[in-house]
């Protein structure tokens, strides 16, 4: 006997049910908006942009859309784990930004600085991550208020520290992640460190999903109370996906570092962007379902629609309002096709007024 | 009753994802008539109901409403038409007046406004006609006990017009006293001409009120008879389509190393609810833990498994001392909770029947999962699992005796020496029931020591060696197994043994009377049981 059967559909990377044998069960998934969809979806927009720019998928351009997509992706993954076990973290965009300055100021391009701040940046993710998620599971404060205020708080506090207008300058090798790559590989021309990284975090977090540890996450996405009774330290296991969020957050801070440079802006919408690439692959919004395929899946998609709009001559402006309508579509989509999620925790509230003992009238 | 036909469904149809679970069902429904629906968990009882309540559209088949063709496509169109649907769960605003409710969205309106006023005489007016004074129109819905509630669904039904009402299980969260007031609405409805469709697990309470039964099973319908040109064990067996030769399976010839050991031993445990709580189980041991809902059952069973834990007195796990604080130490420790609430305690519904099983396992034993993962194909074909989309399929598609035996399966999984069931049969059907039964017999026969609680005195008398009552928090007494349910329910309420016990308490003696073959599907609901009393919970 295999392992097999038990090596479940759960967050391998393949949303329920295309793992189920057969060609009918393949269409099923596809209408059920998993991960097949959104990978039609972002095979639909890779045409349209092969058709505007045929040159697209040479290597090198193509190259350079990875180098471009490759922070989201991993803040993604980080959202994803977040979502996937119930809460929210809007505190991303903040961190990047955070990141960046703080990495900034400290090396100030000595080269010698570079690897002690890296170090230092990946404690200060661990912090954050672990702040947001104590307070959370501990304090019991909504994750979507918590990481609401982290936001604001490390926000403000970047401007407070830089007096407004970030100082100091990273160094060469900061950059060279987020820059550059592997040079003369054969089609590719250079294939970059940033792609490499986000590959590599990815399949990370496959194994991850399918580990005892990716499963108890999922479960306490969809039942935190059930979870709990079979063991699971539900508050340790939501602490870590928001570790995992901030860790990413930080990696991604490097990359996005090394290739646009540091601005007071950066980071700035970040999170809004993730939830979406999150929430377009098909993770529904308070948890349980979903897998980390789709959320990836769901960042290519969103960095591929914005370089369609690049190509299409549309003000880069617009694109908050197109995230925000991505958001209400896919969960619109979620709620029409039958994703019992939210009804479902709005099914068991009523439920309470039975919870008294019977036959105590209290007038 | 008249003859006239007010309801027809014929060749109703109804699938789910591409599973049939309605072939062509028929039913009838004539004015002043009560028609119960009775089957398995699973027979397409509820999915019956939702169709003709408009919830579910049919695939194929007609309803004919007094002769006409209806499809109604929205509850609102099945309500404006006459026919009505009080849910298990209700549908009731906490904070929101019995008046508001009633008239929800079609608030009786004066110059534009409400007209509260209105409203309430109104309201006054169906619950007088019921003969139900006791409730005020103005008392907000939060106060009101279950029973008031589900009366306010009623009236809200009837406030509609309603021709037809179809209840789902409306006992299950109701104590005795209450059970006849519901019968006493339902009389006074009948005599109105209203047509009743009444899905029930309890046979006492089929025979008591039904003229028409219709078994259901596997989304067929078996047959249509009178309720009294039926027997109750005749029904059982439409209903499962063999025999139930005995409700209780034997005993088992024990057979493992732990057979006769002290497994479980708790003296002087205590807690803000608890106090003085201390009994022994052995290996090979089925100990019912009896008493009144709110006598500290669960509680106990959940101070067991670290959840609300014991701060006095010494709990051992085969003759080790332990103080879970949490259900992971618990689990550790050997001993394992099946929760009384399996939707919200028990399962993630949106994963699949692999990933619960395995949950436990993931949970406590990180490193040794997947080894000890390998053992759960075995043990869920041992417990009778029947998933037609197999170990990926999504529990929340599994009947409800299906998703119990994933409950079991995934504690089985970390093959405890001391197993607490907390109701492990409530609202699976009889079948399942069996199946848990007998599972039961097995486990104990291997060895491992079995804590039943349970509100089903025939259920608890039948399966346990041993009784222990309690009242209020303590251990009011400990009995031998086949006791009779009277001394179960003396110790439980206090009352001295013998003298009018039965008078005292109207549960016991009804329970009583039916104890017969199809005991396990037919029994009160004994006192005990809250459906859902138990808060969070959460460790």
């Amino acid at each position: 006997m295999t392992p097999n059967p038990t090596q479940d559909v759960r967050g391998t990377g393949d949303s329920g049910g295309s793992r189920r044998s057969g060609a009918p069960t393949a269409l099923a998934a596809l209408g059920r908006g998993g991960t097949a969809t959104v990978a039609l979806l972002l095979a639909l927009i890779f045409v349209v942009i092969a058709t505007q720019n045929p040159s697209f998928f040479e290597g090198p351009p193509l190259m350079s859309f990875a180098k471009k997509a490759a922070p989201l992706v991993i803040l993604a993954i980080g959202q994803y784990l977040v979502i996937v076990s119930g809460e929210f973290d809007l505190s991303v965009g903040s961190l990047v930004g955070a990141q960046v300055v703080i990495a900034a100021r400290l090396i100030d391009g000595q080269e010698a600085m570079t690897l002690p701040v890296i170090g230092l940046m990946m404690v200060f993710g661990l912090v954050v991550g672990l702040v947001n998620g104590l307070v959370t599971t501990l304090l019991r404060v909504p994750s979507i208020i918590t990481t609401l205020g982290t936001m604001l708080i490390l926000f403000g506090a970047v401007r407070y520290w830089t007096g407004g207008a970030p100082t100091g300058a990273l160094s060469e090798s900061f950059r060279v992640p987020g820059r550059h790559g592997i040079e003369g590989v054969p089609f590719l021309g250079e294939l970059p460190w940033a792609l490499v990284i986000a590959l590599v975090l990815a399949v990370g977090a496959v194994f991850l999903m399918r580990s005892p540890f990716g499963r108890s996450l999922v479960a306490t996405g969809d039942n935190d109370v059930a979870a709990a009774f079979s063991g699971v330290r539900v508050w340790r296991v939501r602490t870590m996906a928001f570790v995992g969020s901030s860790l990413m957050a930080t990696v991604a801070a490097i990359l996005i570092g090394g290739y646009a440079g540091v601005t007071a802006q950066v980071g700035d919408g970040l999170e809004f962007t993730a939830i979406t690439a999150v929430v377009l692959g098909g993770v529904v919004l308070g948890g349980g379902r979903g897998t980390v395929v789709a959320a990836v899946l769901g960042a290519l998609t969103v960095e591929a629609l914005f370089t369609l709009f690049n190509q299409l001559y549309l003000p880069s402006t617009i694109q908050p309002s197109v995230q925000g309508l991505i958001i209400i579509a896919a969960v619109a989509y979620a709620a029409r096709r039958g994703d019992l999620r939210l009804p479902e925790r709005l099914r068991r509230r009523p439920a309470h007024p039975t919870e008294r003992s019977l036959g105590t009238s209290r007038r | 009753m008249t003859t006239e036909l007010l309801l027809r469904m014929s060749g109703v149809s109804k699938s789910f994802l591409g599973v049939r679970v309605l072939h062509g069902v028929d039913l009838e429904l004539h004015p002043g008539e009560l028609h119960a629906l009775v089957g398995e968990n699973g027979a397409g009882k509820s999915t019956l109901m939702k169709v003709l309540a408009g919830v579910h559209r049919a695939d194929g088949g007609t309803i004919e409403l007094e002769g006409r063709p209806v499809s109604f496509e929205h509850p609102v169109q099945a309500q404006r038409a006459g026919v009505t649907t009080v849910f298990q769960e209700f549908n009731l605003l906490p904070e929101r007046t019995v008046a508001e409710n009633v008239f929800l969205g079609r608030e009786i309106r004066r110059r534009g406004l409400v007209d509260g006023r209105a409203m309430e005489r109104a309201t006054a007016e169906l619950l007088a006609e019921l003969g139900l004074e006791g409730i005020a129109p103005r008392s907000r819905v939060r106060s009101l006990s279950v029973a008031e509630q589900q009366i306010v669904e009623i009236v809200k039904a009837l406030s509609h017009d309603a021709r037809i009402i179809s209840m789902d299980e409306p006992t299950a969260a109701l104590a005795d006293h209450e059970v006849e007031v519901l019968y006493r609405i339902i009389g006074r409805l009948r005599e109105r001409g209203v047509a009743v469709l009444y899905v029930s697990h309890r046979m006492k309470e089929i025979f008591d009120l039904a003229d028409t039964i219709t078994v259901l099973k596997d989304g067929y319908r078996v047959d249509t008879v009178p309720a009294d040109g039926v027997s109750p064990s005749e029904l059982v067996r439409k209903m499962v389509g063999r025999p139930v030769s005995a409700v209780f399976p034997e005993r088992l010839e024990p057979h493992g190393a732990h057979v006769g050991r002290v497994r479980l031993s708790v003296a002087g445990g205590g807690n803000t609810q608890l106090d003085g709580i201390g009994f022994e189980v052995r290996g090979g041991e089925i100990l019912g833990l009896g008493g009144l809902q709110g006598s500290g059952r669960t509680e106990v069973a959940h101070a067991l498994f670290g959840v609300e834990r014991f701060t006095r007195g010494e709990v051992s796990v085969d003759g080790r001392r332990v103080d879970p604080r949490s259900p992971r130490q618990a689990v550790r420790s050997g001993l394992v909770l099946v929760t009384e609430d399996r939707k919200t305690q028990g399962l993630a519904l949106n994963q699949s029947v692999a990933a619960n099983g395995r949950l436990v396992l993931d949970a406590v034993w990180p490193l040794g999962s997947a080894r000890r993962a390998r053992r759960l194909p075995g043990i869920l074909s041992s417990v009778e699992l029947v998933a037609r989309g197999g170990h990926g399929q999504e529990v929340r598609y599994l009947s409800g005796g299906n998703q119990q035996k994933v409950v079991l399966a995934k504690w089985l999984a970390t093959e405890p020496g001391v197993m607490v069931l907390d109701e492990p049969t409530r609202g699976i059907d009889v079948g399942a029931k069996q199946a848990v039964y007998r599972l039961m017999r097995e486990l104990a026969a291997a060895g491992v020591a079995i804590v039943l609680i349970s509100s089903e005195l025939p259920e608890l008398i039948g399966m346990s060696d041993r009784l222990v009552v309690l009242r209020d928090g303590r251990v009011a007494g400990e009995l031998p197994g086949g006791s009779g349910e009277e001394a179960v329910m003396a110790a439980a309420t206090g009352s001295p043994h013998g003298d009018g016990s039965a008078a005292h308490d109207p549960r016991a003696s009804a329970s009583a009377g039916d104890a017969s073959p199809d005991g396990p599907s037919s029994s009160e609901e004994n006192g005990g049981g809250s459906p859902a009393r138990h808060e969070e919970a959460a460790p």
